[in-house]
């Protein structure tokens, strides 16, 4: 889970519901692919509503997330609420006119179609200003 | 009071470490500051990125050098 500080990947941490319904499994499959093309890494949502502090702190200390809720009952942004955690960018598949149902069978479709909306919302809305500017990476290496 | 600072060797790290050990050495508090280099120790505290400073098993700051007078807060607290 840790990264390296001197990896070159993106320091985007991508938090999924990845709950127990279509929409569910599509956030956290969305962010699987997401994290193996270097857009962003997975972090532990489950870490988070634990109120463990390694993984409050990160969700807390971090520049730029996004949360990945399947359907609009918003248990990740539930989680990062409980937390005191500052949302920075948010997503609800449902809203993007995806279908919740029991249907685990995922479509690469609809996964690209999560991946695609992941970077938009990223992509099209800066963070908030009262993120600290000193961020990420931190190594020294100027990434 | 034990203050671990998580980093593989960065010079953000070693900055880190040095604000840490300054602040610990300020406020005259008694306190053994670890460096802790393992990456699979780091791992296991939970932290997304690196620096990070821990006191009595309480994660402080993640991915960031924090500054001196945030660290005297942290352990005159």
């Amino acid at each position: 889970m840790t990264q390296n500080c001197c990896e070159t990947s993106s320091n985007i941490m991508i938090l999924a519901c990845s709950g127990g319904s279509s929409v569910g499994q599509l956030s956290n499959q969305a962010a699987v692919e997401l994290a193996q093309e270097g857009f962003g890494k997975m972090f532990c949502l489950a870490g988070i509503g634990g109120q463990l502090s390694g993984f409050v702190q990160s969700a807390k200390d971090v520049p730029v997330m996004v949360v990945i809720d399947g359907c609009s009952v918003g248990c990740g942004r539930a989680i990062l609420k409980q937390a005191n955690v500052q949302l920075t960018h948010y997503l609800v598949l449902t809203d993007e006119g995806i279908e919740k149902n029991k249907n685990f069978n995922l479509e690469q479709a609809d996964i690209d179609r999560v991946k695609e909306a992941v970077k938009r919302t990223v992509n099209g809305n800066p963070p908030v200003d009262s993120w600290p500017t000193e961020t990420g990476c931190a190594c020294g290496s100027g990434r | 009071m034990e203050i671990k600072v998580l980093g593989p060797g960065c010079s953000k790290c070693k900055q880190t470490e040095t604000i840490v050990r300054e602040a610990v050495a300020e406020s005259g508090v008694a306190a053994n500051v670890e460096k802790v280099t393992d990456v699979m120790k780091i791992a296991g505290y939970g932290v997304f990125g690196t620096p990070a400073v821990i006191i009595d098993g309480e994660v402080k700051c993640v991915g960031k050098i924090p500054k001196k007078e945030e660290v005297l807060s942290w352990i005159k607290k």
